[in-house]
């Protein structure tokens, strides 16, 4: 499985509801993640890809699209 | 040592419901109370000042305690929405109060300033006896009350709080406490001069999700206190759905978070201090379990205090 498909599959159970972003596509603004969610999207986002995002990095901007997260994740690869 | 000794508070008469705010936000009724989980708020009356209602909480709180002006020692106030730079509120209240000639220490803290002053008045009570700690804020007047601040006038409210620190005596000992600031994130949540207060909803919640809880385990675990041991968490009233997450992530029932934001609205510093004041007065004396007082908030400060019977 690729990264973009793993990343949407966390999106996906974190917003807990039948969504299909892309990649491009602003998370906050189609309503799939919002403050809270978000939280337990970074938590997930450790989870699967066994990484410590320090809060340093949490700045929603980061994780606002599956492009974006890809991204960071790559750059703490 | 030093002791919680007795709390006070005091919110304006004026009751601001739902159905009186959301027209004035361009809001439905039900989606600010969904979003929010608040029901109603308090707001000043026009010859309210920061200083009248923690004048009015600091009275109520010596009251409670049995406890003279002449008696206290130092007197720290909290607020973020103070109306002008300088002197701060605490001067006028210590001198309203009948504190006279004391050090009277103004600490412009929004959210969290009310934890800090406890924490601060912990280690200072030794030396100054009793210490008054106050927060008050009129957070009516800092936000955008229409459309355009829809986001952060749904949120906050107007009241006082107030908690005698005392060194020998009182219903909980303060064991411990953690404070912690991290100026990075300075920016996302701040009242300018002569600005209304902005505030950068999402980087909030999302670090106060994860630094909370963290704080929280500190506290507990270098006391070896677990948890669910816990008989009761005194939280910074600033959104029910980060309590309840502070509630799972923590790992302990979500009813031992109290919680009264539904009526009072997010009051920043004073929240903590108005919601520990209604628990105390209702909870069966003496305590049988530990406390831990938590609080989140611009700076970015947040910390937590560890309290046991």
């Amino acid at each position: 499985m690729d990264t973009q498909t793993r990343i949407v599959n966390i999106v996906k159970q974190v917003a807990g509801k039948p969504i299909d972003p892309a990649p491009e596509e602003s998370l906050f603004e189609s309503g799939a993640l919002d403050s809270f969610t978000l939280a337990d999207l970074v938590t997930a986002l450790e989870k699967e890809f066994a990484v410590k995002i320090p809060d340093s990095d949490l700045t929603p901007r980061k994780f606002d699209s599956v492009t974006r997260i890809e991204a960071y994740l790559q750059s703490r690869s | 040592m030093a002791f919680l000794r007795a709390l006070g508070a005091h919110v304006p008469a004026r009751v601001v419901d739902n159905a009186e705010l959301a027209p004035m936000v361009g809001a439905d009724p039900a989606w600010l109370l969904h979003a929010t989980g608040i029901e109603q708020r308090h707001f000043a009356g026009a010859g309210d000042t920061v200083a009248t209602l923690g004048i009015a909480a600091a009275k109520n709180c010596l009251a409670s305690a049995g406890v003279s002006a002449a008696e206290v020692g130092m007197v720290i106030v909290a607020s973020g929405s103070a109306e002008q730079r300088f002197p701060g509120p605490a001067s006028t209240i210590a001198a309203a109060v009948g504190v006279s000639l004391k050090p009277a220490i103004d600490l412009p803290m929004a959210s969290a300033g009310s934890l800090f002053a406890i924490a601060l008045a912990a280690h200072l009570t030794p030396v100054y006896g009793n210490v008054l700690v106050v927060a008050s804020e009129i957070m009516s007047r800092v936000v955008r009350m229409n459309a355009i601040g829809r986001d952060t006038a749904i949120l906050f409210g107007d009241g006082a709080g107030a908690c005698l620190i005392s060194e020998d005596t009182g219903f909980a000992r303060i064991v411990d406490s953690v404070l912690a600031s991290d100026g990075d994130f300075a920016e996302a949540l701040r009242l300018d001069f002569d600005a209304p207060l902005y505030m950068d909803g999402r980087s909030v919640i999302l670090q106060a999700s994860r630094k909370l809880p963290r704080v929280i385990a500190e506290v507990l675990e270098r006391n070896q206190v677990k948890p669910g041991e816990v008989g009761t968490y005194l939280l910074h009233q600033a959104n029910l759905n980060l309590i309840t997450r502070v509630a799972q992530a923590v790992g302990a029932p979500e009813e031992r978070f109290f919680r009264n934001i539904a009526r009072y609205g997010n009051t920043s510093s004073a929240s903590l201090l108005i919601a520990a004041e209604e628990w105390w007065r209702a909870v069966e004396k003496p305590l049988t379990a530990p406390i831990v007082l938590a609080a989140f908030g611009a700076g970015l400060n947040w910390g937590a205090v560890l309290a046991k019977a």
